[in-house]
């Protein structure tokens, strides 16, 4: 794309003997959208907080621009930061919070002006300035925030779940918004949430993190379509996940019948892990499907029915715009591209089985995950 | 029904206040209105005070640089412990509010203890072979004995506003170019104003009105209101006129507070919400 910026190499960080990253090896390119995205804890606000100055880490160095930043504070490396929760000056309406950064910077007072209510239109906020910040509201304040660090020209933003107070509705508009900001400026954004709907949109490239290690760095289509472990096929989007066993290249045997499949390269009879996503499965006749199977629960989800249907013990999710009820016996296709072939990892067996799933159990997830930090 | 219980709640309260602030409130207010010898309403009292505006001049001035000092000791001390993590917060809060666990005037006298011409200061300051200093019966005596005795007033409100600080204001401040000095100019400071506001009315109020402190420690050019008053009630065997001082000293209390109330007011919204 163009070229490198910022490099992380073998960045770990402990904190009281507990590792919060584990050799985390990364660069991020000029003018490129990156996005860390993992669950609670799995490093990546601490992996944002070493970009931006705030921690140190235990060892490894940060570069930026091919120099060592390391120990260089906050305040004198071309970065800035929009908080989580913004963190807004309380004391200082719209516009002197803006302004902060320009006048600590010693610009002249009409620059000052005229910079800031440029970036008042930038982020559909003419005609705020003399507000308070507490009379805003949320989406508001989290434009304010955002201006407040895009006004300073940094060569590269760092964006901390900017967006998980907002409700649903404002998170996409912001969503958009921010895209179009970052295109039109210029600027690297690097960007951390846990949504994983939110990473897939915006970035350029995702970086999934857990446990404070990087499973996996691609772009959207390729960490979607080729997850590298049960971690990741589970974490972006909804994912059956099976035993198999790669009999050669092409052909993958699992619940008892050989599968066409486009993967090769795995050792003659290695076992893998085998995902296929729900929305990838077509519901035949009985007579007519490759596997047989019972719905045992059906959720309606505007979209879709969310189905969960029981093979041989094990349950899938399959997601269809076709009603079928509960008890009814279907049958499924599985055509070659819909199978996707994973090495075994640490994650086989932890994920991709829905025998317990609940439209409410996803929900309460989502809720502890919005305690973050 | 609720409204009647939550009555007989408050009323031993309010019975307690009006037994012991309203009324006696009502007959300093009697006494300063009345003429010593008759009796009968006059406004004699109040014609005499004008005599002692120097003391209640000097009054307000030993406290207001007696609150300043405060300030200058208290807020390091207060952001210091505001920084500590929590147990050992607790611990500095603890010996903060030690010294007013013991008695304010043992306090004052250890005081005399250590100033006074043939006290430990001075003895030692003699065996170093700098010789005896008057410390005690100054105007700085008077003013330690006050900063002394109010400095944990000063320190209590301040380290409730820092501790309160969003520390993610901090980092705002540096990320965006912010020194660490700059940080605390342009936004610790700033965000510290209701705490310094109150920390100030907490110290200057009692200060104003205190009669042991420059009693114990100061010299005859060291009477303070609170003294006269004593003195009126007491010796001069003036009640009326010691009362009419006392109004005369709620009332600029009072003043005082409501202005740094109005000031910190502007500043307190942006605080806590």
């Amino acid at each position: 794309m163009s070229k490198e910026l910022i490099r992380l190499q073998d960045l770990t960080m402990e904190f009281d003997g507990e590792r919060i990253l584990d050799s985390i090896n990364l660069y991020i390119n000029d003018h490129e959208f990156l996005t860390l995205l993992g669950p609670s804890g799995c490093g990546k606000t601490t992996t944002l907080r070493i970009i931006g100055g705030f921690l140190n880490p235990t060892s490894g160095t940060v570069t930026f621009d091919g120099e060592t930043i390391n120990d260089v504070p906050p305040y004198k490396r071309q970065i800035n930061t929009v908080f989580q929760r913004y963190a807004l000056f309380p004391h200082l309406n719209v516009f002197d919070n803006i302004a902060f950064g320009l006048r600590v910077a010693k610009l002249p007072r009409e620059e000052v002006t005229e910079r800031v209510n440029r970036m008042l239109e930038v982020v559909s906020l003419k005609g705020y300035g003399h507000r308070h910040i507490n009379s805003l509201s949320g989406g508001q304040q989290q434009r304010v925030a955002i201006a407040r660090a895009l006004v300073n020209e940094p060569k590269v933003l760092l964006l901390d779940e900017p967006l998980g107070a907002l409700d649903l509705r404002l998170r996409k508009d912001m969503q958009i918004e921010l895209k179009r900001i970052q295109q039109a400026m210029g600027i690297t954004f690097v960007y951390v949430t846990h949504d994983q709907e939110e990473a897939l949109s915006m970035s350029d490239t995702v970086v999934v993190m857990d446990k404070g290690r990087i499973q996996q760095i691609g772009r959207p289509e390729d960490i979607y379509n080729e997850p590298k472990n049960a971690f990741v096929a589970d974490f972006i989007g909804e994912s059956n996940i099976l035993d198999g066993v790669m009999l050669s290249d092409y052909k993958v045997r699992f619940f008892g019948r050989t599968f066409q499949c486009v993967d090769k390269g795995f050792a003659p009879n290695e076992s893998v892990d085998v995902v296929i996503r729900p929305e990838d499965i077509d519901i035949v006749a009985p007579e007519e499907g490759h596997l047989v199977g019972v719905v045992t629960g059906v959720t309606f989800k505007g979209l879709n029915y969310d189905i969960i249907v029981e093979f041989k013990g094990f349950k899938w999710l399959i997601q269809t715009t076709d009603f079928h009820g509960e008890g009814s016996t279907i049958g499924i296709r599985l055509n070659p591209e819909d199978i996707h072939i994973m090495h075994k990892s640490e994650y086989s067996g932890m994920f991709g089985d829905y025998s317990s799933y609940s439209a409410e159990y996803d929900e309460l997830t989502e809720d502890a995950e919005d305690e973050e930090e | 029904m609720k409204k009647n219980k939550s009555v007989l709640l408050s009323a031993p309260y309010i019975l307690w206040m009006l037994a012991f602030t309203l009324i006696p409130l009502g007959v300093v207010g009697y006494y300063a209105l009345t003429d010593p010898e008759t009796h009968v309403f006059s406004l004699g009292n109040l014609k005499e005070l004008g005599m002692y505006l120097p003391v209640l001049g000097q009054s307000a001035m030993y406290s207001l640089v007696s609150a300043l000092i405060c300030l200058l000791l208290g807020y390091p001390v207060a952001y210091y412990i505001a920084h500590r993590g929590p147990v050992a917060q607790k611990i500095l809060y603890m010996l903060v509010m030690l010294p007013m666990c013991m008695s304010f005037l043992l306090r004052t006298l250890a005081w005399v203890g250590l100033l006074q011409d043939t006290g430990i200061i001075n003895n030692i300051l003699e065996a170093i072979g700098i010789g005896r200093l008057q410390l005690i019966r100054t105007p700085g005596a008077v003013i330690l004995g006050m900063v002394y005795n109010y400095l944990p007033y000063m320190i209590l409100p301040l380290y409730a506003t820092l501790v309160k600080l969003d520390h993610r204001l901090i980092e705002a401040a540096e990320d965006l170019g912010c020194t660490p000095a700059k940080t605390f100019v342009k936004v610790i400071l700033p965000l510290s104003v209701p705490g310094i506001f109150s920390g100030i009315t907490m110290v200057f109020v009692p200060a104003v009105s205190t009669f042991y402190i420059s009693q114990k420690l100061g010299g005859t050019d060291t009477v303070l209101i609170g003294d006269l008053i004593e003195r009126l009630f007491k010796q001069g065997d003036n009640p009326n006129l010691g009362a009419a001082l006392s109004l005369v000293l709620m009332l600029l209390v009072f003043i005082c507070t409501g202005i740094m109330n109005g000031f910190g007011a502007d500043e307190e919204g942006g605080v806590i919400v």
